[in-house]
């Protein structure tokens, strides 16, 4: 039989009641049914994509685009993309340069300012801040050309091509410069990447930092986690759902109380310390600096995580059969290679599901490292909130959180590749 | 292994063994109590201990002893802080640690000093006997972080609850289109580092006029609770016999009594602990808070965040110890909401 043959036969072979082909019907039944399942999730989804996406979407917009100089400077900013980068500028630059300054001056509009252009030229060419100052509250003075003279007189250091290679940069509104920063480089006075000074190299090791601590702690988590999901899930019903009330307590209760007793615990004139002291094993005037480390920030956060870990590690070993122990018992395994063999294979979709989270989750923590970490015990995340909140260099800050997000979500796509989103569960 | 020897050559080895010593000797002090309380309550000091088969031998037993008292360093482990902070927020002194009064149960090194200090820190005349309450409710700090937590915590629990519950019906639908993708759209705000949702909340939500107000932290708390609604009740609906829907179309109930009749009553227990989970999460929430809150809006987490960085005091454990009865309550509800779906189910035996 030929195929056309064959789709003839489908095609007038069964109708619906009402006339038309079973199988177009059950097309557009089943559209239907997909269209009614899409609607029910649409309102969350536009939700999200307004108060979430769209968000984070303009933060790593911002983190590229930086018009401080083409806000400050509009006329020079579009002259002096022309310029060659040899010697200085023409003398038509300068006095769009000029004109520019003093129209920022008199228009004093926010965010519009000489010190905007100041702060932003300064991140990339540190202590030029009060040369842009200090031009700023004298360039009214300069009333007639040529520009390049008066711009001389005022302060010498505008004979520096170098400033000029800057301005050239900061000129253009989208910018590499602060991811460059964020992976500690920096342009040299030609203009090129280079790294930046040793001194200034912070970002790329604390984004080392911060994923060896996670790994760190994801470690400590599955060593404390393992032996009690295993015991959670060998016990009778009754035992294992009270033992359960110590795992799920911890989970419920607030992460800054948890902190809170942590501090209470650890600090110099803490529990530890006191006990210590008390039963003469510290010297009163030695006590231990455990918290505002570190040390502080890895128990804590361990203490923190740790539930996150035993739960999916607790339903993944419910389901192993403990007849397959015993089987692998009566053939002959000693207990050793019955649990590396036999039992511990059968775990590891719940020691995926547990590390993979808890190392998500502690990759991106804030409040505590920001609250027992002190110096050293910060992660990546303090570094971007210290930069939008205190620093105020918000497309640094943007940068580093850009990067920060690549991590996670190549983790959040392995964790969906190995583990399934829908698996996650609580309790 | 290198890496573990990096890790220790890394950290500062004399902080290393101090806090190796001073862990076990709390872990010791600490089992001793529990064990005391297990004899106590279950007349055995490991009342988990397994019955060892008869054929068991010495290294089997000895293993299992083992076993069992490293366990219960873990639990020591877990529960300890939340237990520890309790008896401290009772300190007649303004310190973080049990003093020599506390540790031979004088009763007048104890008080409720730091309970008082919740309600009256911050009111203008604490002594007054009339306008006492209006007083209170309107300047007393902690009462007014208290009700900030609470209404944007009702408000943002409503809401996800309600946008989540939706989307989890959808996304369990069989013909849901992109069905992954949705999904793990959907549960990101979980795995979003908080402090980038903040910054990038930060920035838009300025550009909107909605930082500073109480609907910028409702819309953030919401965006955060939508995950555990959405994990809860898809899970009360995995197993969910469709047929019972045809069922109840077939005797002639349109969309919304089948929803309200068969679909609700399945869902009611994840839905409940959904917003539970919500409720507790905006409750605990404190960096957007920190972003986008101005002092109109500050919450009790926010509260205490500032509290433990600047001045710190035995007011915080107070809270602490507020905060951890409350959890304990919500940790019930969930717990017999989770068993009675089981049991409607059918997956756990009653």
């Amino acid at each position: 039989m030929s195929e056309t043959v064959l789709a003839q036969q489908n095609s007038d072979a069964i109708l619906s009641t009402d006339g038309i082909p079973l199988k177009q019907k059950l097309a557009r039944t089943t559209r239907k049914l997909r269209m009614r399942a899409f609607l029910l999730t649409l309102p969350l989804v536009l939700f999200l994509v307004v108060s979430f996406v769209l968000p984070i979407g303009q933060m790593l917009w911002r983190s590229v685009n930086n018009p401080a100089g083409s806000n400050v400077l509009p006329v020079f900013a579009e002259l002096i993309q022309d310029w060659d980068e040899q010697g200085l500028p023409d003398e038509p630059v300068f006095e769009a340069f000029v004109k520019d300054l003093q129209n920022a001056r008199e228009k004093r509009e926010i965010g519009k300012t000489v010190g905007n252009l100041a702060t932003r030229v300064n991140y990339e060419m540190p202590g030029t801040r009060s040369l842009f100052t200090g031009t700023g509250r004298k360039i009214n003075k300069v009333t007639e050309g040529p520009y390049k003279e008066a711009l001389l007189k005022i302060n010498k250091k505008w004979d520096d091509p170098v400033i000029w290679r800057t301005l050239k940069r900061v000129s253009r509104d989208y910018t590499p410069a602060f991811y460059m920063a964020a992976l500690d480089h920096k342009y040299d006075d030609q203009g090129k990447m280079v790294p930046a000074d040793d001194l200034y190299q912070i970002y790329v090791s604390n984004f080392g930092k911060t994923l060896w601590m996670s790994a760190i702690i994801t470690f400590f988590c599955f060593i404390l986690a393992f032996p009690v999901s295993y015991l959670l899930s060998t016990l009778p019903m009754k035992a294992s759902n009270l033992l359960m009330i110590l795992v799920l307590l911890p989970f419920w209760t607030s992460l800054l109380v948890r902190t809170t007793a942590w501090i209470a615990i650890l600090q110099t004139e803490g529990v530890i310390n006191d006990i210590l002291v008390f039963i003469g094993l510290v010297a009163n005037d030695s006590r231990i600096q455990m918290i505002y480390n570190q040390t502080g920030t890895i128990i804590s956060m361990v203490h923190i995580l740790l539930p996150f870990m035993i739960l999916p590690l607790y339903s993944v070993m419910k389901t192993i059969p403990p007849s397959y122990m015993r089987a692998a018992r009566s053939m002959g395994g000693t207990p050793i290679n019955a649990f590396r063999r036999v039992y511990f294979p059968q775990t590891i979709p719940g020691i995926a599901a547990g590390t993979l989270l808890v190392f998500i989750l502690s990759i991106g923590f804030y409040i505590t490292p920001a609250l027992v970490g002190g110096e050293d015990g910060i992660l990546i995340s303090n570094l971007i909130a210290y930069h939008i909140q205190k620093s105020l260099n918000w497309s640094l800050g943007a940068a580093l959180g850009a990067i920060l997000l690549v991590i996670v979500l190549v983790f959040y796509w392995i964790y969906n590749k190995l583990v399934g989103i829908d698996k996650l569960s609580f309790g | 292994m290198n890496a573990i020897k990096a890790f220790f050559s890394n950290m500062k080895r004399r902080n290393l063994y101090f806090l190796i010593a001073c862990v076990v000797v709390l872990l010791i002090t600490q089992s001793i109590a529990v064990t005391l309380g297990f004899i106590f309550l279950f007349g055995t000091p490991l009342f988990f201990m397994k019955e060892l088969p008869l054929y068991a031998s010495t290294g089997e037993r000895i293993w299992q002893y083992t076993y069992l008292t490293i366990c219960t360093f873990i639990f020591v482990f877990l529960i300890t802080p939340i237990l520890v902070i309790v008896p401290l927020s009772f300190n007649v002194e303004p310190y973080f640690t049990f003093t020599e009064g506390m540790m031979s149960f004088d009763p007048s090194a104890y008080s409720l000093r730091w309970y008082k200090d919740i309600v009256y820190n911050g009111m203008t005349n604490p002594e007054a006997t009339e306008g006492w309450w209006a007083d209170m409710w309107n300047n007393a700090q902690w009462i007014r972080a208290a009700r900030n937590s609470f209404f944007i915590a009702i408000c943002s629990t409503i809401l996800a609850t309600t946008l989540g519950t939706l989307a989890a019906l959808g996304l369990s639908q069989p013909n849901m289109p992109y069905r992954s993708l949705i999904t793990s759209l959907l549960i990101s705000p979980m795995i979003v580092p908080l402090v980038i949702m903040a910054t990038g909340m930060f920035f838009f939500y300025s550009d909107v006029g909605l930082s500073g107000t109480y609907l910028g932290i409702i819309l953030a708390h919401t965006t955060l609770g939508v995950p555990f609604v959405i994990i809860t009740v898809t899970a009360t609906l995995t197993g969910f016999d469709r047929s019972l829907i045809r069922a109840s179309q077939n005797m002639g109930a349109n969309g919304l009594t089948t929803f309200r009749k068969v679909i609700m009553p399945l869902i009611l227990p994840g839905m409940i602990s959904g917003a539970l989970f919500a409720f507790i999460t905006s409750l605990d929430e404190v960096v957007a808070v920190i972003f986008l809150a101005d002092v109109e809006q500050r919450t009790i987490p926010r509260q205490m965040f500032s509290g433990i960085k600047e001045q710190i005091s035995p007011t915080i454990l107070a809270v602490a110890t507020l905060l951890v009865i409350m959890s304990i309550g919500l940790l019930t509800i969930v717990e017999m909401l989770r068993r009675r779906s089981e049991r409607m189910r059918g997956l756990a035996p009653a």
